[in-house]
């Protein structure tokens, strides 16, 4: 089959837009369009040959390069670009909503009024975007301070749960980015006090100060790779397996597990990596009779010890 | 060849955008180059295969194909494309609100929102409006891995009853659904389907990990009515079952729990090193899931119920003899 569905779109935008930018260097236009220099030539050179019925000289779009810019005059008709789908409109519409809605990861007022704008272009194409919602994790008074730390470049100073050890700590980290990932708000940064690359869980972070002090993470500090989410199996982590009854199946929904065997009448066997088992711990006391850690076996004994402990607090008080 | 088709049907478009008249098929196939000057039936008959196709395509786009007759002696229909259905309307932004929509343009991280962000941000592009790169270091993204999402948002837009098999936690097999969809949520990274169940005649949240194996729309578009006021992310929250209606009184060790902390109401110091905090919760079995993983760090003190959950969970880990797969 062919490219049409791709390239006709992107022709019907190209006229347009170049008939707005008189001289565009083909680089820039190329850029805009996520394609390469050779596919634009490719482009521009089916679009001169294209116009009105007749197809005489004067009938055909017409485009004048000089050096490495772009000029485009005599659009034939298509002055304007294509309205919005129903599914473009979609998009842009609900990712202004989830904006403006999220407390502390934008200025709402202009993510306002662009959605007014956005909705207006889109005409009834908007209508379905009701259709969709999106709840974010906004953490309002945490996230416009590490904002404002990016955007000056200063050191933000974090108190901080971790909750593996359930233990809190004080850290100045340089911060490198804030992300949204999975619903819930992160910040990498440089940990001084771990010297290394860090991503912290802003719904942990307790108190939070952006200190005078200009932030220098180390420039080859390697920042993570989130395109296949946010947890990954390191070599060195501990491989725990879990058998879970049919009332723990959302284990398997919650935790990124490697492999999952269904033993029949919904119950099930996870297999997940894990650099610290401390979490593991927890889940499993959580668990109680619905979860058992079945390896390794030194892990399924400190959860016996942990429980055996608790119940000793219960009969105390 | 894929660029003698992008080239007809580019030319097509413009033929169809300059005419004021409604064009039949043949001064169509007179105008616009490409499909051929054959006078056999045979020749006749291809060229109508592709212009049906064709014309099926620019719909498939978007591009508003207007059907009808230049007055009432004219049996045969013809088509045009009017200016002002298919022109993306004036629209210009302060800089401040490019910065907004590119920050929102980054949002999607999958198919098929991520796609057509994309080609609305080229017609804006093609509008004059320049989003800047973004501010810098803030990457809010929203992913949609679950098999069933695309077809889920699909029906929702399109208002079509959908089918598919689900998953319930506790249930040893899928379930059959037939469903009415009102809309997908993301609450907390995952998404759901909110859906007037028509088997069970009752609005139903569903998890789209859960859904098993394809999801069949049936039936017309346009069919599912939805009640005004539904309020989506408010019934998905609602189906968690999130609202707090009982208070728990548990003593803590001091500088540990502090996600359970978090919730407290209160907080009082309790002999050294201890302090007892009020929890407010709304079901003690999942209340005692999240105070039983503290151990011995967390002790219910009341009500009842809301202890003897976290015992029993306690009592059946500590009395385990060592496990073995049961099959």
């Amino acid at each position: 089959m062919s490219g049409t569905l791709e390239e006709l779109p992107r022709l019907l935008a190209l006229v347009p837009y170049l008939l707005t930018r008189p001289g565009i260097a083909f680089a820039t236009a190329a850029a805009d369009f996520g394609i390469t220099e050779d596919r634009l030539r490719k482009d521009l050179n089916l679009l001169w040959v294209c116009g009105l019925p007749g197809h005489y000289p004067g009938d055909l779009i017409e485009i004048d390069f000089e050096g490495d810019t772009i000029t485009l005059s005599d659009p034939q008709g298509v002055v304007r670009p294509l309205r919005l789908s129903v599914d473009e409109a979609l998009a842009l519409v609900v990712a202004l909503r989830t904006l403006a809605e999220t407390p502390g990861l934008a200025d709402p007022e202009p993510v306002l009024r662009a959605l007014a704008k956005v909705e207006a272009a889109a005409g009834t194409a908007a209508a379905p975007a009701d259709r969709v919602a999106v709840a974010l994790e906004g953490e309002g008074t945490v996230l416009p301070l590490v904002r404002e730390a990016l955007a000056r470049h200063k050191v933000l100073r974090l108190v901080y749960w971790t909750a593996g050890r359930d233990e809190t700590t004080e850290r100045d980290v340089d911060p490198v980015r804030l992300l949204v990932v999975e619903g819930s708000s992160y910040l990498e940064g440089w940990c001084r006090r771990a010297e290394g690359m860090r991503v912290f869980h802003l719904g942990r972070v307790q108190a939070l100060k952006v200190l005078d002090e200009d932030a220098a993470p180390p420039p080859d500090a390697p920042s993570r790779d989130l395109s296949q989410g946010l947890f990954q199996p390191a070599p060195g982590d501990t491989v725990v397996r879990l058998a879970l009854e049919p009332g723990a199946a959302w284990v398997a929904d919650f935790y990124p597990c490697d492999a999952v065997e269904e033993l029949g009448d919904g119950r099930q066997v996870v297999t997940l990596r894990t650099s610290g088992t401390a979490w593991v711990r927890r889940l499993a006391l959580s668990l109680g009779a619905s979860g058992r850690v079945l390896e390794p076996a030194w892990l399924a004994q400190r959860v016996r010890e942990d429980a055996r402990s608790a119940l000793a607090a219960y009969s105390d008080r | 060849m894929a660029a003698k088709k992008t080239e007809r049907l580019l030319n097509l478009v413009i033929c169809l955008l300059a005419t004021r008249r409604y064009l039949t098929v043949q001064q169509i196939r007179e105008a616009v180059p490409g499909y051929g000057a054959g006078e056999g039936p045979a020749q006749e008959e291809a060229f109508r295969r592709m212009f049906e196709r064709d014309k099926e395509e620019l719909r498939d786009l978007g591009i508003p194909l207007e059907t009808g007759s230049n007055s009432g002696w004219d049996d045969e229909p013809g088509y045009r494309i009017a200016q002002r259905d298919y022109q993306l309307p004036e629209i210009a932004l302060e800089p401040d609100e490019a910065a907004a929509l590119g920050l929102a343009a980054r949002l999607w991280q999958s198919a098929p929102l991520a796609g057509a962000t994309g080609s609305a941000l080229l017609k804006l592009r093609a509008a004059g409006i320049e989003p800047p790169e973004s501010a810098t270091g803030l990457e809010p993204r929203i992913g949609a891995t679950e098999p069933a999402f695309e077809s889920c948002l699909a029906g929702a837009v399109q208002g079509q009853v959908l089918r598919f098999d689900y998953r319930t936690a506790g249930r040893p097999a899928p379930e059959y659904r037939r469903v009415e969809p009102w809309g997908v949520v993301s609450w907390h990274g995952r998404w759901y389907l909110v859906a007037h169940d028509l088997t069970r005649e009752a609005t139903r949240v569903f998890r789209l990990s859960r859904i098993t194996g394809p999801v069949t729309p049936e039936g017309p578009t346009g069919a599912v009515v939805i009640p005004d006021g539904s309020d989506l992310r408010a019934m998905v929250v609602e189906s968690a079952g999130d609202t707090p209606t009982t208070t728990a009184r548990v003593r803590v060790r001091t500088g540990s729990c502090w996600e359970l902390r978090r919730t407290a109401t209160t907080t009082v110091p309790d002999g050294e090193g201890w302090e007892v905090v009020e929890l407010p919760y709304s079901d003690h079995r999942r209340f005692a899931d999240r105070v039983a993983g503290y151990g011995a760090d967390a002790v219910v003190l009341s009500p009842d119920e809301a202890r003897q959950s976290v015992v029993r969970r306690l009592t059946a880990l500590a009395e385990d003899t060592p496990a073995e797969v049961r099959s």
